[in-house]
């Protein structure tokens, strides 16, 4: 099994799914001859040409607009936006044109267009590169949401994606783009919308996504050395959730800790507390807990550590839910 | 009727190949007949029948102090980008090769004029008396910019590209409203506001609607595009078919092309936009020509994407080089001016990386405060639980130390 980094893993899988279907198409800002600002891209252009991986001009209404067109015609874009905080001029296209036009159209016009964003902080970066704004799409029907954590899955789910008949924001862990893993080619490991329970365990239920999963794992080896038993789910699918193996889980453990970067207020972390109190309600014995960004603007980066949940904060309230 | 094989920069009727484009063949020095120049590359003064009156009260001082200002900016970049190198900047974004641009537009603001910057204007920001020292928190990440903005009539830096265009619009349907612009001048009644952005921005939405708003006010603002060729690896090529200033025509307001890197012509068509636009004929779009001459940021490797050729032929047009000729040639100026001009350099540079070195992190705090005009129950609760927090973990790390 080759070993790859997210980023590299990302971009094989598009690879793949280029590949196999002519029709699949890669566009954006810089991804071409640069090969995206993470060079998730590179080489792509050179080996598919001008008229499949398009350096766009520089507007994100019309990376997305122009996507829905090209899959009225029967392609299947795949849109790269080069920061989470940059999506917001594209975000009326992709609500009002992209999540709507199967519902509109009554499934005359399928809408497979992908649309790629690497999100979340911890890079040390200026305004708008550190954001999480998954919930924003959550809450918008007709789209899907998936947050891959490492990089077999990045290999495996964004093809996964191309082939859905649905439009899919693509959240990628920038902070995690060079790490490395083995990754299986042979086959995916999981269908798309479906969440993975990465490490079992009996106490305390950890579910999380993108690049707090990393965290939470290391959570979980070091509540292990505590004599803790942690549970972690990577949950994957951010809309439609996959709560099956959650709830599962907080059946047997009683506990659930939810972990993310975005800001708690009306988000992807309160659906999924929300639900489990509902399904799980007899089993819990201490109510959902969540460790999130704050609900406010993502700081100045020197303030980032602050801001980001990290080992501590998960471990925290971890303690708080088993002392509930 | 369209060759592209002889493909004129500028003239719409002939269009690059990909060829062009592809290696960054683009021929982008050159910038037209229409382009707007009083200091040729070789620095020498050239009369310009529109702008000349714009340009006369520029005497040997003046010049002088033109030079200094860009000599102090471009030593103020290369420090940030030396200080991102020695990790004490997160990332730096470089005005290498604009800096006639930048100080010429900057110059010509009045102080009652409100500016609106994109990310790469340091030289407009030491035109507005904001020291570069002031511009660091926001590349080290200790601030989003730590000037009052309504008090040096600069508003923050603006990353999300385009985005200022409305803005700046917004402002001058303001100064429209509040009876600044039109009527008599009396030197500082009569406000304007101006609007910085890039190449690549002309292709958002933001600034097309920018246009038209202003133009459906009347709205004072001069639109100062700095077509610096790139916009990271997209060449112009790739946002537009015409020249960019002959945009304006279709939105029924001036636009006009200026040699970016002639800091006079930059000046003169500068303050003739302003006066436009303080007269209540605005708005009116520049598009000063010039080119980025370091990479887009210090993140960014432009040698993936184009020529060293390209670069090396707008060396040529060095904007500071081209002052400093004329200074000699036709003012007779003594090294010694020069000297201390680099020596003043140096001790800024000096400045900046010691004040670099010296910045406090923000605490805590910084990330709950101003998020809203009244306190949210809901960010101070999540403040005192998470400083509670923090506490307690000083504590206990005290006890086991
Ligand atoms: C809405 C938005 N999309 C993408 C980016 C990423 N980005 C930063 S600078 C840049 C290129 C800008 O080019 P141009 O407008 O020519 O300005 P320049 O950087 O050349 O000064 C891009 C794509 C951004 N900041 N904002
Ligand atoms: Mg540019």
């Amino acid at each position: 099994m080759p070993q790859m980094t997210i980023a590299k893993a990302l971009g094989e899988g598009l690879r793949a799914a280029m590949d196999k279907d002519p029709k699949v198409l890669i566009m954006g800002e810089d991804v071409g001859k640069l090969g995206g600002v993470f060079r998730v891209t590179d080489g792509l252009q050179k080996d598919f040409g001008e008229q499949r991986v398009l350096d766009t001009p520089l507007s994100e209404s019309g990376i997305i607009g122009t996507a829905v067109g090209l899959a009225i015609r029967g392609y299947r874009p795949v849109c790269e936006i080069q920061f989470d905080g940059f999506v917001f001029p594209g975000y009326d296209q992709i609500v009002s044109q992209l999540a709507k036009v199967r519902f509109r159209s009554q499934g005359k016009v399928p809408m497979p267009v992908v649309v790629r964003i690497p999100f979340g902080g911890g890079i040390g970066a200026v305004e708008h590169h550190s954001e999480s704004p998954e919930s924003l799409f959550a809450h918008v029907a007709g789209l899907k949401v998936v947050a891959c954590s490492n990089a077999e899955d990045a290999y495996w789910m964004i093809q996964q994606a191309i082939e859905t008949d649905d439009p899919v924001i693509f959240f990628e862990p920038k902070r995690r783009y060079w790490e490395k893993a083995e990754v299986s080619v042979a086959q995916p490991p999981a269908p798309l919308f479906s969440s993975r329970v990465l490490r079992p365990g009996g106490q305390v239920t950890v579910a999380c996504y993108g690049p707090l999963v990393k965290t939470c794992l290391e959570a979980a080896t070091a509540a292990e050395a505590e004599g803790l038993d942690l549970e972690v789910i990577d949950l994957r699918a951010l809309s439609p959730l996959d709560l099956g193996p959650v709830f599962e889980s907080v059946r047997r453990t009683g506990h659930l800790v939810v972990v993310s970067e975005a800001p708690s207020e009306s988000s992807v972390t309160a659906e999924v507390a929300a639900r489990v109190q509902q399904e799980c309600f007899f089993s819990l014995e201490a109510p959902v807990l969540r460790v999130t960004g704050f609900d406010t603007p993502y700081p100045p980066a020197k303030c980032e550590e602050d801001f980001l949940p990290d080992l501590d904060r998960v471990l925290d309230a971890v303690d708080r839910s088993l002392a509930w | 009727m369209s060759d592209p094989q002889g493909w004129i920069p500028g003239d719409p009727r002939s269009r690059p190949t990909p060829e062009h484009i592809v290696t960054g063949l683009k021929g982008t020095d050159a910038g037209g007949e229409d382009l707007v120049q009083l200091l040729t590359p070789e620095g020498v003064r050239v009369p310009d029948e529109r702008f000349e009156s714009y340009a006369a009260d520029i005497d040997e001082a003046m010049l002088k102090d033109l030079y200094r200002d860009m000599v102090l900016v471009r030593r103020a970049d290369r420090e940030g980008n030396a200080l991102q190198r020695q990790g004490q900047l997160g990332i730096w974004v470089p005005l290498l090769g604009q800096e006639a641009a930048q100080i010429g537009a900057g110059r010509a603001l009045e102080p009652q004029d409100m500016a609106f910057p994109s990310y790469r204007e340091h030289g407009v920001a030491w035109c507005r008396g904001i020291d570069p020292t002031d511009l660091l928190g926001i590349f080290r990440g200790t601030d989003h910019g730590s000037w009052d903005p309504l008090e040096k009539r600069f508003h923050l830096y603006t990353i999300v590209i385009g985005n200022q265009c409305l803005n700046a619009t917004g402002y001058a349907m303001g100064q429209v409203f509040d009876s600044r612009v039109g009527g008599a001048d009396t030197g500082t009644t009569r406000e304007a506001t101006m609007c910085f952005f890039g190449d690549g921005a002309t292709s958002q939405g933001d600034v097309h609607e920018g246009f038209v708003w202003a133009a459906a006010y009347d709205a004072p603002v001069v639109f100062y595009c700095q077509n610096n060729q790139w916009a990271i690896s997209v060449p112009l090529e790739k946002q537009t078919r015409v020249p960019l200033y002959q945009r304006a025509r279709g939105y029924g307001f001036p636009g006009i092309r200026v040699d970016g890197n002639d800091v006079l012509a930059c000046l003169a068509v500068s303050r003739w936009a302003l006066a436009e636009c303080r007269s209540g004929n605005g708005p009116v779009l520049v598009e000063a020509f010039t080119y980025r001459m370091d990479s887009h940021t210090t993140s960014d490797d432009a040698s993936r994407y184009r020529l060293a050729d390209e670069v090396e032929l707008w060396k040529l047009k060095d904007p500071i080089e081209r002052v400093r000729v004329n200074l000699v040639r036709e003012h007779g100026v003594e090294p010694e001016f020069f000297a201390d001009v680099d020596a003043e350099a140096d001790a800024l540079a000096e400045r900046l990386r010691a004040f670099c070195r010296a910045m406090p992190d923000p605490s805590p705090d910084r990330i709950f405060s101003e998020v809203y005009a009244d306190l949210s129950p809901q960010v101070e609760a999540q403040k005192a639980e998470y400083l509670a927090y923090r506490e307690s973990f000083a504590e206990s790390i005290g006890s086991e130390a």
